[in-house]
């Protein structure tokens, strides 16, 4: 008994280095796992707190150029606005339910981005104080950005699109033919749209857009453009689409959330009707 | 460790690990180095250290980083797998007639050769474990590879550099 006693003694660092290897893989599953909660993450007060003094340094000397893109985007937003604006002499009817805002918007500021890693995330400097929600999609004029995952009082953690864990369910805008736009994990300007069938004509400089399927993005945000079309080697049913990214990750800033009021509806719905949304 | 080395020690942890929070976390030259300069703080305890507190500062400190980089586990583990293998290196690269037992295992103690062989191959450990669990399911073994390869040579690089700006030199006998 003491001979193991001090046969344990003496191999007491190899024991600790085992146990603490352990406990740090079993943090790397639950982190990344989609359903387990993640307890320590940049969403924590101290570390967001801190992020977000860096952001603040850092975010100052590209002021100049968000300012531009938010004119920008006002402009258009404004034209659309005139456009709707009910001309007194038209006849207007109550809008039923379905046709009420399905989808409801709001300004963020990104704190924490990494574009290096093979699962990359963003903080951001909304919380659940804020009515940001786990699920709402993220989205700036340039295109999409990703999906929150974990919110805390006053920041929340997102995945980046730059995330080979993350699918956003799009389709090519010209012919309405539908995929999943998935990372792959190589390049931070390229992601790959998966699920295309192989008789599909396709050509390079389509516009990939979301799909409103998954009702995470409301239809027609831009992802990107095909960049190259290639038979896939693997899976001879599907083509092989290079998707060039509309988003600059790396100076990704003011994004905006998005959240579909009616998405817990169509996620009972589905699920009493026994389908998985793959997407 | 008196006390006045352990003030120094722990200045130093906070200076490396403001400088990869703030400065190195988005840090990659051509894609593929990664400074992971913290690791100073591991490579550069008294060779004296007991093998247990080591790998607990490196569980520790992996973890902090960890905090800010969102990737939580993958310095953890790599830290830890890095403390672990120092104590084996420590031995297995030991001079006849063993080490002073004030020694500490810097550049300006233990001369450049020796230290790049220390530390290059611990950095490298430390990358391998990294990038392997940062790419499980995703890339292949090449970039595991070449990733590592790149970020421990150019991690080495600014360890080497911190060492000559900020280290006390003492005089050599």
């Amino acid at each position: 008994m003491l001979r193991i006693l001090q046969f344990l003694y003496r191999i007491r660092a190899f024991i600790l280095f085992v146990f603490l290897e352990v406990a740090a893989v079993w943090m790397i599953v639950t982190n990344n796992s989609p359903q387990g909660a993640a307890f320590f993450n940049s969403s924590n007060a101290v570390v967001g707190s801190l992020l977000k003094q860096q952001a603040d340094v850092v975010q100052f000397f590209s002021l100049a150029d968000a300012n531009e893109a938010l004119t920008t985007e006002n402009a258009e937003i404004l034209e659309q606005l005139l456009a709707l604006q009910v001309k007194p002499d038209s006849v207007s009817l109550p809008l039923d339910s379905a046709f009420a805002a399905t989808y409801e918007f709001r300004g963020a500021r990104v704190i924490g981005n990494s574009l290096r890693f093979s699962q990359n995330y963003l903080t951001i400097n909304k919380g659940a104080k804020d009515g940001v929600k786990p699920g709402m999609g993220i989205f700036n004029p340039e295109g999409v950005v990703g999906r929150v995952k974990s919110v805390s009082e006053n920041y929340s953690v997102a995945f980046s699109l730059l995330n080979t864990g993350l699918m956003v369910s799009s389709k090519i805008k010209s012919t309405d033919v539908f995929g999943s736009v998935q990372w792959d994990g190589k390049s931070s300007t390229e992601a790959r749209l998966l699920f295309v069938p192989r008789h599909v004509k396709t050509q390079e400089g389509d516009t990939i857009v979301t799909s409103g399927f998954n009702a995470v993005f409301p239809e027609g945000i831009q992802i990107g453009v095909i960049s190259k079309v290639a038979p896939n080697e693997k899976d001879p049913n599907y083509l092989d689409l290079t998707v060039k990214l509309s988003t600059d990750f790396s100076k990704v800033s003011y994004v905006y959330l998005v959240e579909n009021t009616q998405f817990n509806e169509l996620d009972s719905l589905n699920r009493q009707a026994e389908i998985s949304n793959e997407y | 460790m008196n006390i006045r080395n352990l003030i120094s020690y722990l200045l130093l942890i906070i200076f490396l690990g403001l400088v990869q929070i703030f400065f190195l976390k988005n840090l990659a030259l051509f894609g593929v180095a990664f400074a992971f300069v913290y690791l100073l703080g591991i490579l550069s305890l008294p060779i004296s250290t007991r093998p247990v507190p080591v790998i607990l500062i490196a569980f520790v400190l992996g973890f902090v980083i960890d905090l800010f980089y969102e990737t939580i586990g993958m310095h953890t583990a790599a830290a830890t797998f890095m403390a672990f293998a120092r104590s084996l290196w420590l031995r297995a690269i030991s001079p006849t007639g063993g080490y002073v037992e004030t020694e500490e295992p810097t550049l300006s103690e233990m001369g450049f050769g020796w230290f790049l062989s220390y530390s290059l191959p611990l950095i490298f450990a430390y990358s391998l474990v990294f990038f392997t669990a940062d790419q499980w399911g995703t890339g292949g073994l090449w970039v595991i590879l070449n990733k590592s390869l790149f970020s421990s040579l150019f991690t080495c690089l600014l360890v080497i550099l911190v060492q000559l700006l900020f280290f006390k030199r003492r005089r050599r006998i």
